[in-house]
């Protein structure tokens, strides 16, 4: 099953990825990072289909996408 | 299980001071990708302007030369014709390339220099404020135009791109945008093409890319996005300019 990993403490909580994820697996972190911002987190479980659409989208370069 | 998309070589891997959100970063990665890609890393010469992007040679894993605002492209006019070798591109905001640097930007193209230009509007002055830039919209709301820019005081937004379509010494001018990935993914494309018409020799190159500012339009980035699909674009049409 593809998946994707997010590099918490480079991201600042934009949610352009949730906004873009065809499945709707991205969720927003409620534990803050270094940054100070609640970052993304991957639900795992769902149906990722390593479109990369989050990865593509993502300004912080956060996201590696596995297939 | 395959890595299918990962951090491009020439990107360096910290955290911009881009506000989220920002469409910069995503331009940055596209450029840092398209480098990679073409194999080009060691040669090619990045020219940062003056605006959010002026740390930009601090993210990119390349050389970099800053310019005083507005002169990117007189300085890579003049490393590319002592460097024919390398592959220099300038990487400008609307107010960088079409308010205080518009004559360095006519007269660079009008030469018809074989330079590649990254010209990035969001319609607004970010770096100083929200203030109303040459690019902002009718009606638009701004730090000076508190009520809209209003055409009979502020004049109309500019089209740099379609006046700089008219010069002869212009070979290639696309309008893309950041709206969405399958924009994202067409914007890739141009930015390939405008390098490889350097590699080839072709002449001067630019691509126009629609970027969000949420911080400065005053919603969200998700929002800016949709701004950008349903108002931007009626005004700055995508596409093949020239």
């Amino acid at each position: 099953m593809p998946k994707i990993t997010v590099d918490k403490n480079k991201c600042k909580g934009c949610l352009l990825c949730i906004s873009v994820c065809p499945k709707g697996l991205i969720v927003v972190d409620k534990e803050l990072n270094s940054l100070g911002a609640n970052p993304v987190k991957f639900k795992t479980g769902g149906e990722c289909i390593g479109c990369a659409f989050c990865a593509l989208i993502c300004p912080d370069c956060c996201i590696e996408v596995y297939k | 299980m395959d890595k299918i998309y990962t951090h491009p070589r020439a990107l360096r891997k910290t955290v911009t001071h881009y506000c989220p959100g920002c469409g910069h970063g995503i331009l940055h990665r596209i450029i840092a990708e398209v480098v990679d890609e073409l194999a080009i890393r060691e040669k090619v010469i990045g020219i940062a302007p003056v605006g959010c992007a002026v740390i930009a040679y601090d993210y990119w894993d390349f050389d970099c030369s800053e310019a005083a605002h507005g002169r990117a492209l007189a300085v890579a006019t003049a490393i590319k014709r002592v460097r024919k070798e390398n592959i220099v591109f300038t990487y400008q905001g609307d107010g960088d390339l079409a308010a205080i640097g518009t004559n360095e930007t006519i007269h660079a193209a009008n030469r018809g220099e074989n330079l590649t230009v990254i010209f990035i509007n969001n319609a607004i002055y970010g770096m100083t404020g929200g203030q109303m830039a040459p690019t902002t919209l009718l009606n638009q709301k701004t730090a000076t135009t508190p009520k809209g820019r209003n055409a009979q005081l502020q004049g109309y937004p500019l089209k740099i791109s379609e006046m700089l379509a008219l010069l002869p010494g212009v070979k290639y001018i696309e309008r893309t945008s950041l709206h969405s990935p399958q924009e994202i993914i067409k914007t890739k494309k141009a930015i390939k093409q405008a390098f490889l018409n350097q590699v080839e020799n072709i002449g001067f190159s630019l691509v126009e890319v629609l970027s969000p500012c949420p911080t400065y339009w005053g919603i969200s980035p998700s929002q800016s996005l949709n701004w950008i699909r349903d108002t931007m674009v009626k005004e700055f049409p995508l596409g093949r300019i020239k």
